[in-house]
């Protein structure tokens, strides 16, 4: 089968990890190229052109976080980086340098292709409907240049900073966006330190747009990390 | 331009001494004339004042002397009892110092700061009681007389030819912080004591007659006056520095006084103290050495010793000096120290000696260009006083020869044998050379025994040999009668040589003791340098301190340390050095007091001077770090008092002091070398410990991720192939049925084995995850990333987190805030570490996942409740066994043992870890109601204050 859905760089140095991910993305009918260290993983982004790279953060040659601000310097591939659970911090730093979105080990095949094919979707998406700049997620629809918002079908009333913050979520839609990016974003570089402004925001949002607000669909926490919305 | 800003450190000094004097109660002084002018009374009342006010006044000791006035004031005043203590066979009674510092009164009236206590109590002194009551913050007020002041004593004493013997350093009185003068006319005066207001009639008489003449009591007022003037002006001198109203800046003076061997010594040292104290300036008092002085009586050198601790108590600083030209090393020592002035006695000796040998003073005259010279004249000594230092000296002087007086004897006797063996043999050789030869050896003979045994000897040596020369040799012989008077030049000139080469010698001697003595002494203190160096353990500094000083003192040494409660203890892990250091018999209760106030107490100190044993504190750079005790060795009569002096020494003291420093400093230096290994050890395993955790959560996680991942992808793979054989199961239908089911039932076992390895590597994951999660929360080291969070959103994640274990049950989230009054309607913002909390919730969940039963609901609620949130999750299930609601956060509990369900109970004790560091509490309960069961768990965060909200559209 030549007619794969998509091309994927595979950056990680633990054999075991490599080849179990590699049999779960072929399962699914993508490519995937790996490389054992960041520079060849470089070379490899370089010349297979790949639509999603997958980066383990703790490489033996360079820093994950060098790899990733390398591509952003060229490209605007998806990057999917894997790291161990507790280290919120190494995740939200992969986030901030360019990354789009993360595993933390250990995980399952399904998170994994979830992740993969969102980021694929995100891709088209952008293509498409960026001109129009008419969004739908679920039952919510947002017009950006309108600058209108409805829940199935009834108009919402959104706050100017709520739907500055909204309007960011949903560019960045699919991604994990850290606290830091949307603060700057949204209240500007001087707001970065009160994290507190987006969560009662975020709230609100849930609140207006959500079906059950304690239990989100698409304004999704990443503990520790950011938020995502899908 | 004049900067006109007082002198920063001068500031931060007098703040400094101004922050010590709030913590240090407040001295004020009743001060007067003489006895009789009514400070006792003035004192009284003030103090009745006082305690009107509400202050705590009481009295420590009042000496009415029977003055109804005086006693009339004491009522209602509260007195403190009085200490009795024995004193040969009387009972004396005196004040409780320890009564009034448990009392701890604000203020203690204490008359009579002069008085000096009887023997047995702490103190010598009660000026030195009162010390202790200012240190330990009691206000005092006292009475003084101005004739107890120390530099005015002798002052007074030529005035009224009466000496008091009880006498207050001046800078006790310069210390206080209020003076009071008490005045009274002398006229009045006399008055009083006639009607016997003073004194009862036949005191009266007796006083009056020697003691208040009215002429003395006018100079006696108008001492009292002027020190409290002179004490006013100083007070106004430093307002003026205060408020920085005149630029006045003075150099600094700096006194040196000399003090001499004779009686007059005493009046030097206080003049200069006088003339110090008027100019404001430090004062140092020293005593040369000469090798003249050496040859001194014990007692006269006791005389300086003392006359240097009287400079000593009227806050001179104190030096021994050596050498043999008096005005180069006064005048060397001098410039070394800064002084500006020196103080000398004006000489003794008569205008001829000075023209013949220029004295000190001419000395110091012409060599001092750079120094001023005081010289004061002197007075005639009170009489009494010399006899009695003659006594002492004689007393003293008794056992002291002995040493010397083999050795001196012995000289003679040779002298003697040296003179008839060179009469022997001159005799023999007189034949063969002329007489002038023969005076030769005769000079040879009184050079040896000269250069041998010093002067005595030599000036007898040449006695006798110019005697048997002259009866022996000279014409007419065998006569002492000479016949030619040129002679009489070689007998003058064998004398002279005699003399000189006897000074020389001892001369030179003494310097070679004295260098002696130095190295001595800076090989002993390199010694123990050396060795405390390389010492590794406090017990080893112990030893070999005692070990050097042991030697070196010739006393019982023992050293005291701290344990951890602040306690000195004398430990005897130092049995190995030699057997004399034990048996020393310590006193724990005066080591303990110089270990608490870092001063020395015992032999030879203001403070328990009758103690046996001297107690010095080891002051190390940080902190005081022990006490050394030295005893010094009495098996002998004699030696006894020479080790006694040896102590007294100023140089000796001085070296006593370096020991213990440089003791302390060791002490204090293996203190850190065991603080720092320690550190070093705790880093050590602590960089341990955090390597182990990450390589075992990475070589974990590898592999823990790969089986997990790959009895997914089994899983996938098997449900797919399963879709296709469905598929092709509808396609033929119809055909083979028996092959077909047989396959079916293959395929579904191999799938209950996939479902069986994915559950039991998840349950593995989830294992590891709480391990480590554990191991990181106990190292300590786990910081909370605090923020300001909204609880809904972290509830959000871990029901998102939680999913799967879920999703046979029902849940119910109730985040409304109804119970509360404090915030209805709506959680406030709440400060944690949500990564940590989103745990807690996740660990609650799947614990009441594990043991609720299918299909039944799970809830989770929060409200606030006065300065906490309270969060909990509640499930329908059985319930917690009684009693084991609180081992439940104990590690590895579980609610039913060796049960099917996973878990090691590790869960609740890392949700406990987590809320502790939030400040918070978690604990489980059953539900009360008794239709429904099932355990609540429930933890508390405080709500803090939150910060402000955005304001800016909140309300729109």
């Amino acid at each position: 089968m030549s007619n794969h859905l998509a091309n994927i760089v595979l950056i990680e140095d633990e054999q075991q990890i490599r080849r179990f991910v590699t049999a779960a993305l072929e399962n699914e009918s993508f490519q995937v190229f790996t490389a054992e260290t960041g520079k060849q993983g470089l070379i490899e982004i370089a010349t297979r052109k790949p639509d999603v790279v997958i980066l383990d953060l703790g490489l033996p040659d360079i820093d994950g976080l060098e790899v990733i601000r390398d591509i952003r310097t060229w490209s605007n591939i998806p990057v999917i980086v894997l790291s161990a659970r507790t280290y919120e911090t190494e995740k939200v730093a992969a986030l901030d340098a360019g990354a789009d979105d993360f595993l933390s080990k250990p995980f399952g095949t399904p998170e994994l292709l979830a992740r993969v094919r969102a980021q694929l979707r995100r891709r088209t998406m952008l293509n498409e409907t960026g001109s129009e700049g008419i969004h739908e997620f679920g039952d919510i629809r947002i017009d950006l240049p309108k600058r209108l918002v409805s829940k199935a079908g009834q108009l919402v009333h959104l706050t100017p900073i709520e739907f500055r913050l909204f309007t960011e979520l949903v560019k960045n839609a699919g991604r994990v966006v850290t606290q830091r990016q949307l603060l700057k974003e949204v209240w500007g570089p001087s707001y970065i330190e009160n994290e507190h402004y987006l969560r009662i925001y975020m709230s609100h949002l849930r609140q207006k747009l959500e079906n059950n607000p304690t239990q989100p669909e698409h304004f999704i926490t990443e503990i520790g990390v950011g938020f995502r919305f899908i | 331009m004049v900067d006109e800003r007082p002198n920063p450190d001068q500031l931060l000094d007098k703040i400094n001494k101004e922050a010590e004097k709030q913590k240090r109660g407040r001295l004020k002084i009743f001060f007067g004339a003489c006895a009789g002018v009514g400070k006792t009374f003035a004192m009284l009342s003030s103090a009745r004042i006082m305690q009107q006010e509400g202050i705590d006044a009481i009295v420590g000791i009042v000496e009415t002397h029977g003055r109804s006035g005086t006693q009339a004031q004491l009522i209602g005043l509260d007195i403190l009892p009085l200490k009795k203590l024995a004193y040969r066979d009387r009972e004396l009674t005196e004040f409780d110092l320890d009564a009034a510092l448990a009392r701890k009164p604000a203020l203690v009236l204490v008359d009579e700061l002069a008085h000096s206590n009887v023997e047995g109590s702490r103190h010598p002194k009660r000026w030195q009681d009162v010390e202790e009551l200012l240190a330990a913050g009691i206000n005092v007020y006292t009475t003084l007389n101005v004739q107890h002041i120390e530099s005015l004593n002798d002052v007074v004493g030529q005035i009224t030819g009466v000496r008091v013997s009880e006498t207050i350093p001046d800078k006790v009185f310069d210390m206080a912080d209020e003076v009071t003068l008490v005045d009274l006319p002398a006229d009045e005066l006399l008055q009083r004591l006639q009607d016997g207001k003073v004194y009862q009639a036949q005191q009266a008489e007796r006083a009056g007659k020697s003691f208040f003449r009215k002429g003395n009591l006018i100079a006696l007022r108008e001492m009292a006056l002027r020190r409290t003037a002179d004490r006013v002006d100083s007070q106004m001198r430093e307002y003026r520095s205060d408020s920085a109203i005149s630029p006045v800046w003075q150099a600094k003076d700096r006194l040196l006084v000399c003090v001499g061997t004779g009686p007059e010594a005493e009046r030097l040292v206080r003049v200069a103290a006088r003339l110090a104290h008027s100019l404001k300036s430090d004062w140092l008092a020293v005593y040369v050495e000469t090798p003249k002085l050496q040859r001194l009586s014990n007692a006269a050198r006791d005389h300086i010793l003392k006359t240097l601790k009287l400079a000593e108590t009227l806050g001179a600083e104190t030096a021994t000096l050596s050498g043999t030209a008096v005005a180069s090393v006064v005048l060397g020592y001098a410039r070394s120290r800064n002084v500006s002035k020196i103080v000398v006695g004006k000489s003794t000796r008569s205008m001829l000696a000075r023209l013949i040998l220029a004295g000190v003073i001419d000395d110091l005259t012409n060599q001092a260009t750079d120094i001023d010279l005081h010289v004061v004249s002197r007075e005639k000594v009170l009489a009494e006083k010399s006899s009695d230092a003659l006594d002492i000296a004689n007393q003293n002087s008794m056992h002291i020869a002995h040493d010397t007086e083999g050795f001196k004897f012995k000289g003679y006797y040779l002298a003697a044998a040296a003179c008839v063996a060179t009469s022997l043999l001159a005799a023999m050789i007189l034949p063969y050379f002329e007489l002038a030869n023969v005076v030769m050896l005769f000079l040879l003979g009184v050079i040896l025994i000269s250069s041998k045994f010093g002067r005595g000897p030599g000036i007898f040596s040449s006695v006798i040999s110019v005697a048997s020369f002259d009866f022996f040799f000279v014409q007419p012989r065998f006569s002492f009668s000479v016949a030619d008077t040129q002679y009489l030049l070689t007998f003058a000139v064998m004398f002279v040589v005699a003399l000189v080469i006897s000074n020389l010698t001892s001369n030179l001697r003494y310097q070679a003791m004295i260098a002696m003595q130095r190295e001595k002494r800076s090989r002993t203190l390199y010694d123990l340098g050396k060795s405390l160096a390389s010492a590794l353990t406090s017990a080893h500094i112990i030893e070999i301190s005692v070990h050097h000083l042991t030697g070196i003192f010739q006393s019982k040494i023992a050293i005291l340390l701290p344990n951890s409660q602040e306690k000195v203890t004398y430990q005897t892990a130092n049995h190995l050095i030699d057997k004399n250091s034990s048996d020393i018999d310590l006193d724990l209760g005066i080591a303990q007091w110089v270990y608490d106030h870092q001063q020395q107490a015992g032999f030879g100190t203001d403070t328990l001077p009758s103690a046996p044993i001297l107690y010095i504190p080891l002051q190390a750079p940080m902190r005081t770090r022990g006490v050394l005790a030295i005893l010094p060795n009495n098996i002998m009569d004699a030696n006894f008092s020479k080790t006694k002096r040896t102590l007294f020494l100023p140089e000796q003291r001085q070296l006593l002091d370096t020991f213990a420093s440089q003791i302390a400093i060791a002490i204090e230096r293996v203190h850190y070398v065991d603080v720092a290994r320690d550190a070093l050890v705790s880093m050590e395993s602590e960089r341990l410990r955090n390597s182990v955790l990450s390589a075992i959560s990475h070589d974990l996680n590898t592999p823990l991720t790969t089986i997990v991942a790959t009895a997914d992808l089994l899983k996938q793979q098997l449900s797919i192939e399963r879709r296709e054989s469905k598929q092709q199961e509808k396609e033929q239908q119809e055909s083979v049925q028996a092959g077909k089911k047989h396959t079916r039932k293959h395929d579904d076992k191999r799938h209950e084995y996939v479902e069986m390895l994915y559950e039991q590597s998840i349950r593995m994951k989830n294992l590891v995850v709480n391990l480590l999660d554990m191991a990181r929360l106990q190292s300590g080291k786990v910081k909370l990333n605090k923020q300001w969070q909204m609880l809904e959103e972290v509830v959000g994640t871990a029901l998102r987190t939680m999913k799967q274990s879920l999703i046979k049950h029902h849940i119910v989230v109730d985040l409304t805030n109804t119970h509360s009054t404090t915030f209805s309607g709506e959680l406030p913002l709440i400060e944690f570490d949500a990564v940590l909390i989103d745990r807690v919730l996740c660990n609650l969940l799947d614990n009441a996942a594990k043991y609720a039963p299918e299909g039944s609901k799970i809830t989770i609620s929060a409200r606030t409740q006065q300065q906490d949130m309270l969060v909990s999750v509640s499930d329908e299930g059985l319930g917690i066994p009684e009693n084991l609601e609180n081992q439940m956060f104990d590690k590895f509990t579980r609610g039913e043992k060796e049960s099917a369900k996973a878990g090691v109970g590790l869960g609740l004790s890392i949700c406990k870890a987590i809320i502790e560091a939030h400040g918070g509490k978690i604990w489980a309960s059953n539900k009360s109601s008794p239709v429904e069961t099932g355990a609540i768990f429930t933890f508390s965060l405080p709500l803090g204050t939150p910060p402000n909200l955005p304001t800016d559209e909140l309300l729109s």
